[in-house]
């Protein structure tokens, strides 16, 4: 659990009582990373590492720059490479720093079937939190950018926590503190679109035509955002391009689960009646003993 | 550096070549990104790979490796014949005008004066023509062809662009965009800087590598000026300390030539390095190199050190021959060393050819290890399997560990790139028996002094004598050494006498026993003392400068004055009287660094680096320290020339000098130091195809991050890097395992097939680069590697014998 109180809990996994409301002045936050500055030195997968006290395994080398290879239970963000050339011969190194997006519309969270596992923030914040979590790996499914890890160790899901410890204390997350460059920038989140929009105003000047924000509205704009060299090709950097809840999960809780509820309360009812109606069932493990006792 | 980090920020363009900034210095790369951002500044990036600078470059172009001086000549050329220079800057700062010497010549391969036999030059047909009067003949008009200009210009006019790239492998049209982006700096109002490191300095030709790009900002006018001027990025967070303080052979603190055999006695050493002016009204502040000498030796020998017995000058060590560390463990390998104290140093991991040092290593006698971790060099007699297979049975060298501090657990100072030297306390104790290395120096230096005392020897007084004036003997702090590096009056420090009133009592600057508020108050008469003359002035009577943590910046030009202490005299940019033209204003009122006001120079944004009251019309030059005045387009001091020419590294994927094709004796550098044995131990092209280089990566540190876990979970095991179509050649894939051969050894590795290393076309043949990274070792907490040494030439620069990590041979295949 972190260090926000419960009064900023804007919405709970598998929980139907109404979320707190008395909050009004919290503002939203949002991290903005900026591809163009990115060197990918991974200091922030150290900073994440080092504040959360998480140690990855020590790998091995499978012929690329990302190490580890991918995001894991314990390394919440990872830098992932791209050689790509968006036009003949015109060679880029991307460089994309990996982890939750925290979506405004979070699909983990829908996802939850267990109560209290997964809750968003009033400033945004998406965050598991981890004594609730069963293990059942629905917000794996539920997630669009396929970041939540469930670990071995205990069979629990982990991902980016946004450093909503450090954030409910008025700090900025470990990964911002200690990027050299300053290509990761924290803020509130009209701030950072507006810096994102004034970034990719510059990028566009620097040639990049195509630069801009990457806060896709299909998960209701997400709270980390990337200023984008490509923006109209996001998928180069192995982002989605119009990234929306899997339709599984929509159906699991958009139609089926008041469904669900419906055939259960069906059940309960039918159930009544047919208690009134007929009278309780009987046991008749007697016979059955007796025919354990023949065979 | 010239400039300092948080100049970066003025520049308008951004040349990263011979360094991998972002890769390797990512945090003071946020400079050159503040650039990008803020004055819309391009940054290029040339190098073999392209690297994680290039990833946020705005313009990149491939070279093969070792073919800088090629490309950097070539730009030359381009910016003499376009005339594309800033001329008036060049009249005022350089010397373009002087005349040169009617002998001096550069004929297929050789200048003037080369002996075959010697592999050496006799540079006395190189230099300028002196008048009657001692001072230079010069020509204003740049006509004569015996002006350095002319000289250079005729010189360079052989790298035309075909060549260039014929040589380099670089497409002709990168490289003309490139010289175009470079020749806009020419203008007063667009300024360049250059960010390189060891991508220049391990070269056979590395010293000239530096110098041809000294001559391009010479030649734009972008020394001595903010966003400007020439900037070495230094590894480790102190070795510009480590440099600066004389921790090899060549020279004393603050770059004091050391002695040589040749200097029979202090009238002899000092002769020969006091400057005596080349032009009229030049302050050649190597004049004051006596005060500097002699307060190093009040410093070192104190009370001993008398006017009766020449300050000492005959304790100091006399230099017989080369002490780098090449020669070191040349000297090691023929059985002439028995001991070697490896101090903060793993040179099995850190010195060309594992092989040749680890036999070097084992006909020692003993070898003293100090470091805080476990090092290679500390296990050199350890079998390691494949990665260190040696016959610990046959070793008999005798090996201590001494753990020592780290960084963060001892107080003291680290110096950066930027010059700027800045106070640290501890931490946290260091763990276990660990002291500091000052500790364990002084304890030593204890026992060996109480053995001469007792014992005699033939020579005890230069340990004997030494003066040791700590409190704890046994531990001198950091800042009773600072305290001493930056010096104090042993007397009173007085002023010259009054010509308008010489017989006024005499004024006291400085009163015996005081700190010394700079290099200014130091004499040669015994009653200074200072431990290195360029830091004096970092702890004065207003106390530890070094410590300052004020980072305002009134003129926003990223001066930073009150934090820390810039040597020489808080200086952040050096030379920066060439910010202005002749006659003291500034080239571009909008970066407004220093101006002659009428009455001094004093006032800018920086300490002038001129006398204060010396008016422009007195002309003296911006490059105080040369006899000269002015910067050196013609340098007499470099070995294989005064002007930079192209040579081949010693390993070769071409086999010939385009530059001189039918000279066999001028491949590579003709005056580089080759010792007998490594001649043979050199590859060749028809064996070993590849042009191999050795490189750094962000996530590590040399080979002390493999022992920290963070660093080893980003980047965990040894890799190569080959581009997709000699991997399509030699059937390699993405992962692969594979061994990398050169004539000295082999490293077995993961291969990273990548589109950031391109074939190049070298005079119609394709040239392929492997690249090697160096971090892997067989101690510490990543996956156990090779040395990339394992591979690498024993073969130096002509001038500092910075071994050749950079371009060498090899051949490559899939285990």
């Amino acid at each position: 659990m972190t260090g926000v109180i419960s009064q900023d809990v804007m919405a709970r996994s598998a929980t139907t009582t109404p979320s707190p409301q008395i909050r009004s002045a919290v503002p939203e936050v949002a991290k903005l990373i900026d591809e163009s500055k990115c060197i990918g030195c991974k200091a922030c997968q150290v900073a994440c590492m080092n504040w959360n006290d998480l140690r990855d395994d020590v790998g091995d080398n499978v012929g690329v720059y990302d190490n580890p290879a991918d995001l894991t239970a314990s390394s919440w963000t990872v830098m992932k490479f791209y050689e790509v050339e968006p036009k003949a011969g015109s060679l880029e190194w991307l460089i994309r720093k990996d982890g939750c997006m925290h979506c405004e519309d979070p699909g983990c969270l829908k996802a939850c079937p267990s109560p209290g596992a997964i809750v968003k923030h009033a400033n945004g914040i998406v965050d598991f939190v981890s004594e609730n979590c069963i293990g059942c790996g629905y917000c794996v499914k539920g997630c669009p950018f396929d970041v939540p890890r469930i670990s071995q160790k205990d069979n629990k899901a982990y991902k980016c926590t946004l450093c909503s410890d450090r954030v409910g204390v008025g700090l900025e997350p470990a990964c911002v503190k200690t990027c050299p460059t300053g290509a990761i920038s924290f803020g509130t989140k009209a701030d950072m679109v507006s810096y994102g929009e004034k970034r990719s105003g510059e990028l566009k000047e620097r040639g990049f035509q195509n630069a801009g924000l990457y806060n896709p509205q299909g998960v209701g704009g997400t709270h980390v955002m990337y200023v984008l060299k490509h923006a109209d090709q996001p998928e180069l950097v192995g982002l989605p391009n119009n990234p929306s809840i899997s339709p599984l999960v929509s159906l699991w809780k958009g139609i089926a689960k008041p469904l669900a509820v419906a055939g259960m309360i069906g059940a309960v009812v039918a159930s009544f009646f047919h208690y009134v109606k007929v009278g309780p069932i009987e046991e008749k493990s007697e016979d059955k003993n007796d025919e354990k006792e023949k065979a | 550096m010239t400039n300092s980090w948080t100049d970066i920020k003025n520049a308008d363009l951004v040349l990263v070549m011979g360094g991998n900034a972002a890769e390797a210095h990512p945090c003071g790369f946020k400079w050159v990104v503040e650039a990008q951002q803020q004055r819309k500044a391009k940054l290029i990036a040339v190098d073999p790979r392209f690297t994680r600078s290039a990833a946020v470059a705005d313009y990149y172009a491939p070279i093969r490796v070792g073919t800088d001086i090629a490309f950097l000549g070539g730009v030359i050329n381009y910016l003499l014949s376009t005339g594309k220079i800033h001329l008036d800057y060049v009249k005022l700062n350089t010397d373009a005008t002087f005349l040169t010497k009617e002998g001096f010549g550069f004929d297929n391969g050789f200048f003037s004066g080369y002996n075959v036999e010697k592999r050496s030059y006799d540079k006395s047909s190189w230099g300028y023509q002196l008048g009657e009067d001692g001072f230079v003949k010069v020509d204003d008009s740049l006509e004569n062809p015996l002006c350095v200009f002319q000289r250079m210009k005729k010189h360079y006019s052989r790298y035309t662009p075909e060549l260039v790239s014929r040589i380099t492998g670089t497409p002709k049209d990168r490289f003309i965009t490139i010289c175009e982006m470079l020749a806009g700096t020419s203008a007063t109002n667009k300024v360049m800087t250059i960010c390189y490191a060891l991508g220049w300095t391990q070269h056979s030709v590395g010293s000239q590598n530096i110098r041809t790009m000294a001559m391009i900002q010479l030649l734009l006018g972008n020394m001595g000026r903010p966003g400007g001027g020439i900037n070495a990025l230094r590894g480790h967070a102190n070795v510009q300390g480590i440099t600066d303080m004389c921790a090899y052979s060549e020279v004393l603190s603050g770059y004091l030539s050391s002695p040589t055999e040749a200097d029979v006695d202090r009238t002899t050493y000092l002769a020969s390095r006091t400057g005596k002016p080349l032009r009229p009204n030049q302050m050649t502040f190597t004049q004051n190199f006596p005060k500097w000498f002699t307060s190093l030796s009040k410093a070192y020998y104190g009370n001993a050190a008398t006017v009766d017995n020449g300050f000492a000058y005959d304790w100091f060590p006399k230099r017989d021959g080369a002490y780098d560390v090449l020669a070191m463990f040349e000297r090691m390998h023929q059985g002439k060393m028995n001991g070697f104290i490896c101090q903060g140093f793993n040179p099995l991991a850190a010195v060309p050819n594992k092989k040749k040092l680890s036999a070097a290593l084992a006909k020692l006698k003993y070898l003293v290890v100090m470091d805080p971790l476990e090092t290679e060099t500390s296990e050199f007699w350890k079998n390691y399997g494949a990665l260190n297979d040696v016959d610990s049975s046959k070793m008999q060298t005798e090996v201590f560990r001494f753990p020592t501090s780290c960084f963060a657990e001892e107080a003291g100072s680290f110096t950066n790139s930027s010059r700027v030297i800045t106070w640290k306390e501890k931490a946290v104790d260091p763990p276990g028996e660990a002291k500091t290395d000052t500790e364990i120096m002084a304890r030593l230096f204890q026992k060996l002094r109480a053995m001469y005392s007792k014992d005699g020897g033939s020579l005890p007084e230069p340990v004997a004598a030494l003066t040791w004036p700590y409190l704890n003997a046994n531990f001198p702090t950091a800042v009773e050494l600072l305290r001493e590096i930056n010096g104090k009056a042993l007397a009173d420090v007085v002023a010259p006498p009054d010509p308008k009133n010489p017989t006024a009592p005499p004024t006291v600057l400085v009163k015996a026993g005081e700190q010394l508020p700079g290099f200014a108050m130091l004499r040669d008469d015994g009653s200074t003392s200072c431990g290195n003359w360029i830091y004096s002035g970092c702890f004065s009577q207003a106390g530890n400068l070094t410590a300052r943590r004020d980072n305002s910046d009134p003129t926003g030009l990223g001066v930073f004055a009150n934090w820390g202490f810039a040597w020489p005299a808080n200086r952040r940019i050096i030379y920066n009287r060439a910010s202005a033209d002749k006659d003291g204003k500034p080239w571009d009122p909008s970066r407004k660094y220093l101006a002659w006001n009428g009455t001094s120079w004093a006032g800018g944004a920086d300490v002038p680096d001129m006398r204060p009251d010396a008016a422009p019309e007195q002309g003296v030059g911006a490059f105080i320290m040369n006899p000269e005045g002015v910067a050196r387009l013609h340098a007499v001091g470099m070995n294989e020339g005064p002007f930079p020419e192209h040579y081949e590294p010693f390993e070769t994927p071409v086999g010939v000098n385009l530059m001189c094709p039918t000279n066999a004796k001028a491949v590579s550098n003709p005056a580089a130091r080759v010792y007998k044995g490594d001649l043979e131990a050199f590859g060749k092209k028809e064996e070993f195809p590849y042009a191999a280089t050795t490189y750094r990566l962000t996530e590590h540190f040399h080979y002390w991050s493999k022992h920290s876990r963070s660093n080893a979970i980003t980047q965990p095991a040894a890799f190569v890097e080959i581009g997709e179509e000699l991997a399509k050649e030699k059937g390699i894939k993405q992962g692969d395992k594979v061994k990398v051969r050169s004539n000295r050894g082999e490293v077995i590795a993961a291969c990273v097939v990548t589109k950031r290393i391109k074939a190049l076309d070298v005079d119609g043949k394709k040239v392929h680069h492997v690249g090697i990274p160096i971090h892997w070792g067989f101690k510490g907490v990543t996956q156990n590697g090779y040395l990339a040494n394992s591979l690498t030439p024993f073969v130096g620069d002509a001038n500092s014998q910075t071994p050749e990590f950079k371009a060498f041979l090899v051949n490559i295949e899939k285990v």
